[in-house]
């Protein structure tokens, strides 16, 4: 009896030989795939206009403007240059900067440069930077609430099902999940602001500047969001506790004599993470590219407001930075649940 | 279903245990949409600490019912009857009776002195936690200990049972195990509180027949070093043959043979177990000898044939004249400790048993 008798074959032990190897290998494939999304990007920004005979410069030069007028903005943004050459010259300017010649007039884009806004004579860097922390709190603001209350119903209903708190909350989720954001997001503006006036207009408020009126006022976009998004947080929670409960290892934990809330909220939880966690890197960096309805509705300049305003004032090199940055938001997200599965699941490790 | 027949009744109106373990006309009956099925339909044993009983039955039985019973697992029903479990009769577990007791009083009991082994070791143990955590959190839950202490205990036990290198095996997760080295670790996580009873859910079923005989003698070595009792659960009656000090035979929630292993093995008297006997292969039988299987499937747990639940499957039910169709029998004694539940007379069943059964068998 014992180790001696034991014939059972060795362990496998898949231990991770080449961790970095692995992310290095995730992050170059990350890359490569933002450089596509920005190529396809840029044509259709930049070479399909050209393609229905839209002379780019003139929409930049305004209708007033002379044929001499669209040859030198043109040229000051390189219109006359081979296609080829316009993307690298936009695509390494990202990296290593750029300078926009006009005549005796230059302009200097710094390191990271997405071009520059002939329409509101801006570089578009700097402005979506400028405005990167109000989509940030919004999206942080609205991941928590999702997060915390899709979760949180989602466990209630698991453990209460088919009685009337699990139907309650099927209802409310039900609703979230129904109603578009331009709606709710509506019906929350009219609430709050004129219903019961506990603001009198909803504004961002730089968290820097004043952090509880930020909190105060950044809530109610990040509660609109939230509503639709914790509806799919709670089902998806919802069902795979349900699953996990009848799993033998949370028999096994009952077996051990462990207290019943260990039981749930140790062993059981840790079993939803993964479905919870592939879901909310999506949807987070989703949001990291501007929330446009929401933001657009509470006049929040977010970067999904700026999209709109580009989109609507033909502004392509806004267009095209709002549209690469949310890309790279979306990419990184996955990069990092990707990862993380690793962390999450020691049976997924390196597979 | 009315209240009448779930209240528990006492053939001897004797009260508080007679044994360490002392199951009394356990019943455990769960309404569904479809009708009450009676998993459990009254049954009564006893155990002493170093004893070994072998239950052994179909699937659908109730052997696993009843087992999860002792440990308080089941899911209790509510006021309406519906979403879980009906239970009556006594469980007394060294003085304590369960079935009545306290949800949290249970608790407490369950992983100290009642433990438990499942069936399939990779699905029971969790695979997100390290093995040496999952045992160590055993001990916990019952047990003043630092962190670093149970983790101690814990490679004790992995080594315990036979684990090598167990203090670097306890930092694997379960997937980096082989089968037989999961229900040992299993195993370990059962004994780690010194548990006074062991349930063994069909312990060796998920295992290869190689690894099977030495997860069987390991239970036997450790509860000789622990003067535990053992339950062991099985469809297999080799498994009982080697462990069991008696056997209880369950046909559809009711025991239908119940009596020292021995006996049970070498004198059967119930139809049923004649069947199991004759169904299981043997290597010192001639190959021209055929598996004797029963006939029929296991019963509907919702539709249970009348009488004796047995019949439409038993060859010998005609010479009943139909008492057999309509009459539940009772579970009698044959002798002092052997007790069969058949309408047959006893003299007719040793004769069938004798002259039809034991030249097959």
């Amino acid at each position: 009896m014992g180790a001696d008798l034991d014939r059972d074959p060795p362990p496998c032990r898949n231990r991770p030989i080449s961790v970095f190897a692995y992310i290095a290998r995730r992050l170059f494939q990350a890359a490569l795939v933002v450089v596509v999304i920005s190529i396809i990007t840029f044509i259709i920004s930049y070479v399909m206009p050209q393609w229905f005979g839209e002379d780019l410069a003139a929409t930049y030069a305004g209708k007033a403007a002379n044929p001499a007028t669209f040859a030198a903005i043109g040229h000051a943004l390189g219109f006359d240059k081979p296609l080829v050459v316009q993307y690298w010259d936009y695509f390494s300017g990202i990296f290593t900067g750029r300078t926009f010649v006009n005549g005796s007039v230059s302009l200097d884009c710094p390191a990271p440069c997405l071009g520059y806004s002939y329409i509101t004579n801006e570089l578009v860097w700097p402005k979506l930077i400028a405005d990167f922390p109000v989509t940030l709190s919004l999206a942080v603001g609205a991941a928590v609430l999702w997060l915390f209350f899709g979760v949180l119903g989602g466990v209630v209903a698991a453990l209460n099902k088919g009685k009337l708190a699990d139907r309650s909350i099927i209802v409310v989720a039900l609703a979230g999940i129904s109603m578009p954001v331009n709606f709710t997001a509506l019906v929350v503006a009219l609430l709050v602001q004129y219903q019961f006036h506990f603001i009198d207009q909803i504004q961002y408020v730089p968290i820097t500047q004043d952090p509880w009126n930020w909190a105060l006022n950044i809530f109610w976009p990040c509660l609109t969001l939230a509503f639709i998004s914790a509806a799919a947080y709670t089902r998806i929670t919802r069902s795979t506790m349900l699953d996990t409960l009848n799993e033998d290892y949370v028999r096994t934990a009952r077996a051990k004599g462990l207290p019943e809330r260990v039981v749930v909220g140790k062993h059981a939880m840790r079993a939803i993470y993964t479905p919870i966690i592939t879901m909310f890197g999506l949807d987070f960096g989703y949001l990291l590219g501007g929330a446009v309805v929401t933001e657009k509705i509470f006049g929040f300049h977010g970067i999904g407001f700026d999209a709109v305003d580009a989109i609507f004032r033909a502004d392509i090199p806004v267009v095209m930075g709002v549209t690469l940055m949310a890309s790279f938001f979306i990419v990184l997200a996955n990069l990092i649940v990707d990862l993380l599965y690793g962390v999450l699941d020691p049976r997924v490790r390196l597979a | 279903m009315t209240e009448e027949q779930l209240e528990p009744t006492f053939e001897t109106g004797e009260r508080g245990p007679t044994a360490f373990l002392d199951v009394r006309d356990l019943k455990v009956h769960f309404a569904t949409e479809d009708g009450l099925v009676k998993s459990v339909d009254g049954i009564s044993f006893k155990l002493e600490r170093g004893q070994t009983l072998g239950i052994v039955g179909e699937s659908g039985s109730g052997k696993s019912v009843t087992s999860l019973s002792l440990m308080g697992l089941h899911r209790r029903a509510g006021k309406s009857g519906r979403g879980g479990a009906t239970m009556s009769g006594e469980i007394w577990l060294d003085g304590d009776e369960l079935v009545h007791a306290d949800p949290a009083e249970v608790r407490r009991l369950r992983g100290q002195k009642v433990a438990m082994v499942f069936q399939d070791p990779l699905s029971s143990l969790h695979p997100y936690y390290k093995v040496g955590d999952q045992i160590a959190e055993a001990y916990r839950v019952h047990n003043k200990a630092s962190k670093s202490e149970a983790h101690k205990r814990a490679i004790e036990m992995l080594d315990r049972v036979g684990i090598p290198q167990p203090a670097q095996r306890a930092a694997d997760f379960p997937h980096q195990f082989s089968g037989g080295m999961r229900q040992r670790a299993m195993i370990a996580m059962a004994l780690v509180c010194n548990p006074q009873l062991l349930i063994a859910d069909e312990p060796t079923t998920a295992l290869d027949v190689t690894v099977q005989a030495q997860i069987l003698d390991l239970m036997r070595d450790l509860q000789q070093e622990f003067n535990s009792a053992l339950i062991v659960i099985t469809h297999d009656l080799g498994v009982v043959a080697e462990l069991a000090d008696d056997i209880m035979v369950m046909y559809a929630g009711k025991a239908v043979e119940y009596g020292p292993a021995k006996t049970v093995f070498t004198d059967p008297e119930d139809p049923y177990t004649w069947g199991l006997l004759g169904s299981m292969p043997r290597l010192d039988r001639a190959v021209k000898e055929r598996l004797l299987p029963i006939p029929g499937n296991p019963p509907s747990m919702i539709n249970v044939p009348s009488g004796c639940a047995f019949h439409p499957r038993c060859p010998f039910a005609p010479r009943n004249h139909g008492r057999c169709e309509t009459e539940v029998p009772e579970l009698l004694p044959v002798d002092s400790r052997h007790l069969v539940r058949c309408h047959l007379p006893i003299a007719e069943r040793r004769q069938i048993f004798n002259e039809e059964i034991r030249p097959h068998l």
